[in-house]
């Protein structure tokens, strides 16, 4: 999206440091969402060629979210194959992994995905996160839930809270949820504007955010779907399965 | 010499066939069955109609090669320098050992005997040359019962088949009048030359015990062990870890010498009080590069529960390489591809050391309609990566990012019974459901189950629905069971959307 690469200099930059905060802790999985699809968009997309991703998480994750789910990651457009997930029960060995993760220069992008307030998360363990992201230019995506933001060393700092996707209309009553949508606000930037906001829908195909604002207002605009008429009517329109 | 025999049919006739030139042949035949008029080579209806009460089985001659191979091991015994002869024999060098079992006769006897006791039926022979012995043993009178007396005339008194010509060579000595070794050797060897090759002198002075032909032992690979002792008990940790270099440099030229790379490594730390301490590592890919097993060995070591205590001193260091394999020496691509997968092999073999090798893992679709049971998580460290297939396009995603396991339980009010959720309780909150998608009907595994194919006993149907709330969040819901299966069917709570 235009308006936020403006926004950021052109894009999430590498090998720094980029914090992702969920506005409420039921916003968890859409923050992991924003996430997953800000980290594929690092690691060269759903192309060949792209370099694998680092998805570390701490237990208390595992049993707040769930399991993490191949096919969901596939169905958002990336390649699961070529990543790593990690499960670490304490939270230094979580940060040590991440900082060897960091180093290791073959990776597309680590993911931190962390639960609560992390004491041992301080401003001396992020900013040894941004050297050792700068030395590998392998950038660290860190996702907070149930955590309020604290002095960090990140370039970027991100609130992301689910936004209403753009209804599908489905025979049958009712609209069918859309493509993933965030409402993601840059709370910070280091060197640069802050404070906007923006809905963002994800493009699958594209592998890329697109303007979520637009597109609702553009669906508003759709004839409602006749109940009395046969399904296979309108092409496009969704069945229920 | 030794001829394969299931023991626990040893009485009734036994053969195995092959297919040889598009008809069933006896390939082997037991004692029991040779006595009732059965040969190799027979047809398999011939032999039927023979006797309609053969059991037959079917060649295996792979798996005869490896038990024959196993065997060859064994008789290592014996001697070093076992040879193995397929389909059926080996063939031992005795010389300068016999003495060690009592002679020739104490050696075939040992050979006999313990031969015997795995369910072995053996005949053997000792002669000069081992093409000597082979005959001997295949066609000699006196059928196999160890040393003969006079080897040189138990040789001549052979058949000419014991020469091991062509058939053609065979038939016109036959035709000739010649019928056993000690004819044929009778004559001159330059008109046998001239009628029939150069072979047949060869192979009859090999018999006769005048050339002697190189066996080929079967060679068994020194294990990757390497040790060192120390006069003085060393504690330092900086001396260790130059013994343990040390070591590894060593282990490394030894493996390269044999194009191999270790995948497991273990170092045990004998402790002069007689503790001993032993650390495990594991590769995902082969190594034998010193620098990277020392790292992991660091690794390992600061992953103790209990450090490493050298209290008096290590009086003996052994590293053990128990599994290696092939790594030939590559040359490095221009784009680096191969330094990049090395650093990435590198992360995960570190990870998985320190934090355990289930801890890192690689997602691994799996053929199953069932969601919780659509993936595995695999150790990184042991499996390749497998591709998962695309999703459908131009539909948003239809399966979450995260699933719970196992499913949460929800209050779900529903407009008609067998409807969509309207609004559903979780973890003690009340969300209203805005968008709905579904129902996407996933029936139970009913073939797994017993009885599971009569209707009612196969399990619940699920019928999932892509929700969103007010806020926008999605959620993966399901009734468990539809209303004819069940009274009043729960719902649940499986994943979350991004």
């Amino acid at each position: 999206m235009e308006a936020m690469d403006a926004a950021l200099g052109g894009g999430l930059a590498h090998g720094c440091l980029h914090e992702i905060y969920a506005a409420e802790v039921g916003d968890g999985a859409a923050a992991a969402g924003f996430t997953l699809a800000a980290a594929m968009g690092m690691c060269g997309g759903g192309m060949d060629g792209a370099r694998p991703l680092l998805w570390l998480r701490s237990r208390r994750a595992v049993g707040a979210l769930g399991v993490f789910q191949g096919a969901g990651w596939a169905e958002l457009g990336g390649a699961p194959d070529g990543g790593l997930v990690g499960v670490v029960g304490d939270t230094m060995g979580l940060l040590r992994a991440a900082v060897d993760g960091l180093r290791c220069a073959a990776l597309g992008a680590v993911v931190v995905e962390s639960w609560g307030t992390m004491r041992e998360l301080d401003l001396t363990a992020s900013r040894r996160f941004a050297l050792a992201a700068e030395q590998s230019g392998v950038p660290l995506l860190l996702l907070r839930v149930d955590a309020a933001p604290s002095p960090s060393a990140a370039r970027t700092r991100w609130q992301v809270s689910a936004a209403p996707s753009c209804a599908l209309p489905q025979a049958g009553p009712g609209d069918a949820p859309g493509a993933p949508c965030f409402d993601v606000t840059l709370l910070r930037q280091r060197s640069g504007p802050s404070g906007q906001s923006w809905r963002l829908e994800w493009d699958r195909e594209k592998c890329q955010f697109r303007d979520g604002q637009f597109r609702e207002a553009l669906s508003g605009a759709v004839v409602p779907v006749p109940l009395d008429r046969p399904a296979g009517d309108r092409a496009g329109k969704r069945h229920a399965a | 010499m030794i001829e394969q025999e299931n023991g626990t049919l040893h009485d009734a006739p036994l053969a195995m066939v092959a297919k040889v030139r598009g008809a069933l042949r006896l390939g082997a035949v037991n004692g029991a069955a040779r006595d009732r008029g059965m040969a190799v080579g027979m047809a398999l209806a011939d032999a039927r109609a023979v006797l309609p009460d053969l059991i037959v089985a079917e060649m295996d001659e792979q798996a005869d090669a490896h038990w024959l191979m196993r065997l060859a091991r064994r008789c290592g015994a014996w001697s070093p320098h076992v040879m193995v002869t397929p389909p059926d024999g080996l063939v031992m060098e005795s010389t300068g050992v016999d003495h060690l079992f009592g002679g020739e006769a104490g050696l075939a006897a040992q050979v006999e005997d313990a031969m015997a006791d795995i369910g072995m039926t053996t005949r053997v022979a000792m002669a000069a040359t081992s093409e000597a012995a082979q005959a001997l043993v295949r066609y000699g009178v006196h059928n196999g019962q160890g040393p003969v007396d006079d080897e040189g005339g138990a040789i001549r008194a052979l058949p000419i088949a014991a020469l091991g010509l062509e058939d053609e060579a065979a038939l016109a000595l036959s035709r000739a009048g010649l019928k056993t070794v000690g004819d044929v050797a009778g004559r001159s060897m330059a008109a046998i030359a001239a009628r029939f090759g150069g072979e047949a002198v060869t192979a009859l002075r090999r018999l006769l015990g005048e050339e002697q032909a190189p066996i080929a032992p079967i060679i068994r690979p020194r294990p990757l062990r390497f040790e060192r002792r120390f006069p003085e008990p060393i504690g330092l940790q900086s001396s260790i870890a130059a013994c343990f270099l040390d070591l590894m440099h060593q282990a490394a030229g030894e493996m390269a010498q044999r194009d191999l790379g270790g995948r497991r490594f273990a170092l045990t730390l004998f402790r002069s009080d007689g503790a001993r301490h032993r650390l495990m590592i594991e590769t995902g890919l082969p190594t034998r590069d010193p620098a990277l097993v020392l790292r992991l060995f660091d690794e390992r070591i600061a992953a103790l529960a209990d450090p490493l205590d050298p209290g008096f001193g290590y009086d003996r260091i052994t590293l053990l390489v128990p599994l290696a394999e092939p790594l030939l020496a590559s040359q490095s691509a221009l784009d680096g591809e191969e330094k990049q997968e090395a650093a990435l092999a590198e992360l995960i073999d570190r990870l998985s050391t320190r934090l355990g090798p289930d801890a890192l893992r690689r997602l691994v679709p799996q053929d199953s309609h069932m969601p919780e049971q659509a993936q595995y998580a695999v150790a990184a460290i042991h499996h390749a990566p497998i591709p998962w297939p695309a999703p459908a396009q131009g539909e948003p995603p239809l399966r979450p990012l995260f699933l719970f396991d196992p499913p949460q339980q929800v209050d779900v009010i529903a407009e008609v019974p067998d409807g969509p959720p309207h609004r559903f309780r979780w973890r003690g909150t009340l969300y209203e459901v805005s968008r709905f998608e579904g129902p996407e009907r996933i029936a139970a595994q009913w073939w797994r189950r017993k009885e599971g194919e009569i209707p009612g006993m196969g399990g619940l149907t699920r019928d999932y629905y892509r929700v969103e709330d007010r806020h926008g969040r999605r959620y993966w819901i399901f009734r468990h069971g539809l209303y004819e299966e069940k009274p009043d069917p729960h719902w649940y709570m499986h994943g979350l959307f991004a």
